[in-house]
């Protein structure tokens, strides 16, 4: 494989990690308040969450390039602060990565939160555990799963993404080229060995990633196993 | 979460996310231009990019896309120093408004549209006015030169509207998925660029019609240098090679292009 698929792989790992990172950090305090209860707001802002599936990717690649560009209306807000535009840049992949991936971590965890039911909770609050403690020490744990489930999500649709990274990266090479638009250029271009070679590439790490994954899920939690019909 | 940190089959991934996530990318060359390129001229910029790196020693870097995409790209702030646009309107439009360097625009390639399959007695002259095939490929008139100008040729030889009434017209959103089209056999020919099925000695695979230039508007592509370039001395090197040098006129003819003479 050419040294140009190499770098362009590397990106495509890149924002996926970073972007997964980032998901996670950010939503688990959302999916958290999102599984509270069913208030109006609430029900709102889970439908807000969700509009990035609706979007055709680079329908929403062009609303960033727009909003975001250095003439459009945040971008020039960016501008007179002193901030340089994100699109075009590695920066600017990630922020469209994660608004595009966004529904794939809040959803899991909302749901792994709702699962816990309030009993393990109170129960550790009676043994006076403060809400940090309760949250980091019971909740996270037996959230464990929708967690793993996120960030395997994210990861993998970020590592596929297309229209949206064309869009606002543009396409330069070893900067905001990621593998799916190096096999896109390899296809326009009918050379399709090497298309299919990165191609093959990016499916084995995706493949070998959710192997690794499910291997694990399956065991269950404390060794017991999950999936009855077996 | 701790028991799953623990399962040894998580240790790659998780060895796999954080060297992804803390590494640095390697890094490129200095000196660079930066070529926003439509699609189908990507793969002859290949294969000038080193002839011209020889000649003076700059780098080129080509991002490839629509010709549309790229224009709203760089009415949005890409970080381009010249565009070699599938059509001459784009770049015209950048010039009114003033996103272009003055006098920089000229065609450095003209588009041949050829009727084409990949079976070998598939398509000649008469093929088209005889009928007894299911589906022809075009690709989408309102956004590709291509398409347009067959558009203009099925129009020019009187097929145009009976072909729609027929449902014979299938419509590729670009022109290497029209090439797709007829590559993997789904339709019985399509009108692609010439470029996508000329041979390096020349010849044409499968079996082709080439209609005459009269039928179609020629399809100028047009090239312009970008205001916003950082590299304008550069790029002007650029372009003037890419319009005076012989070796660079040369490559493109044999790329299925006419140039200006």
């Amino acid at each position: 494989m050419a040294g140009a698929d190499l770098t362009a792989l590397w990106i495509s790992l890149r924002l996926a990690a970073i972007t997964t990172a980032l998901l996670l950090l950010l939503c688990t305090p959302l999916a958290w308040w999102l599984a509270g209860g069913r208030s109006r707001t609430r029900v709102l802002i889970d439908a807000v969450v969700s509009l990035p599936l609706v979007l055709p990717p680079t329908v929403l690649g062009f609303y960033l390039l727009i909003l975001l560009g250095p003439v459009g209306p945040v971008g020039r807000v960016l501008g007179e602060i002193g901030l340089a535009s994100p699109m075009f840049t590695f920066t600017g992949l990630v922020i469209g990565s994660m608004l595009y991936s966004l529904p794939f971590v809040v959803q899991p965890l909302r749901d792994a939160f709702e699962a816990l039911g309030p009993r393990s909770l109170e129960v550790a609050a009676t043994l006076r555990a403060s809400p940090w403690n309760r949250f980091f020490t019971v909740a996270m744990p037996l959230a464990a799963r929708g967690f793993l489930t996120a960030a395997v999500l994210s990861f993998a649709h970020t590592l596929g993404e297309f229209g949206v990274v064309l869009m606002i990266g543009g396409n330069i090479p070893g900067r905001t080229q990621t593998a799916s638009i190096a096999i896109y250029n390899h296809a326009e271009t009918l050379q399709y060995g090497a298309a299919n070679r990165l191609s093959a590439t990016l499916i084995v790490i995706a493949f070998a990633l959710l192997l690794g994954v499910y291997t694990v899920t399956r065991q269950g939690r404390d060794g017991v196993r999950v999936w009855r019909w077996h | 979460m701790r028991h799953l940190l623990r399962s040894p089959a998580m240790w790659p991934c998780m060895l796999l996310l954080m060297l992804a996530a803390w590494s640095p990318a390697p890094r490129a060359a200095a000196a660079q231009l930066h070529i926003a390129v439509a699609a189908n001229f990507l793969g002859t910029l290949e294969k000038l990019a080193p002839l011209f790196a020889h000649a003076s020693g700059d780098t080129l870097l080509p991002s490839a896309g629509s010709t549309g995409q790229l224009y709203t790209q760089i009415t949005q702030g890409a970080p381009f120093d010249v565009f070699l646009s599938a059509d001459a309107a784009r770049p015209q439009r950048l010039q009114s408004q003033g996103l272009t360097v003055a006098g920089s625009r000229f065609t450095y390639a003209i588009g041949t549209v050829v009727l084409w399959s990949p079976r070998a007695g598939a398509v000649a002259g008469r093929t088209l006015r005889e009928g007894g095939y299911r589906f022809i490929g075009i690709a989408n008139p309102a956004n590709a030169p291509y398409g347009a100008a067959a558009q203009q040729v099925l129009t020019a030889l009187g097929l145009w509207s009976r072909l729609n009434q027929d449902r014979k017209i299938v419509v590729g959103e670009s022109i290497t998925q029209t090439w797709q089209f007829a590559a993997s056999g789904n339709d019985d020919m399509s009108f692609v660029a010439l470029s996508q099925v000329i041979r390096p000695d020349g010849s044409i695979s499968g079996s082709h019609w080439l209609p005459p230039q009269s039928m179609y508007r020629p399809i100028d592509q047009d090239a312009v240098i970008l205001s916003s370039s950082p590299n304008r001395t550069a790029a002007q090197a650029f372009t003037h090679w890419l319009r005076t040098a012989p070796q660079a006129a040369a490559i493109i003819r044999a790329a299925g292009y006419r140039t200006d003479d």
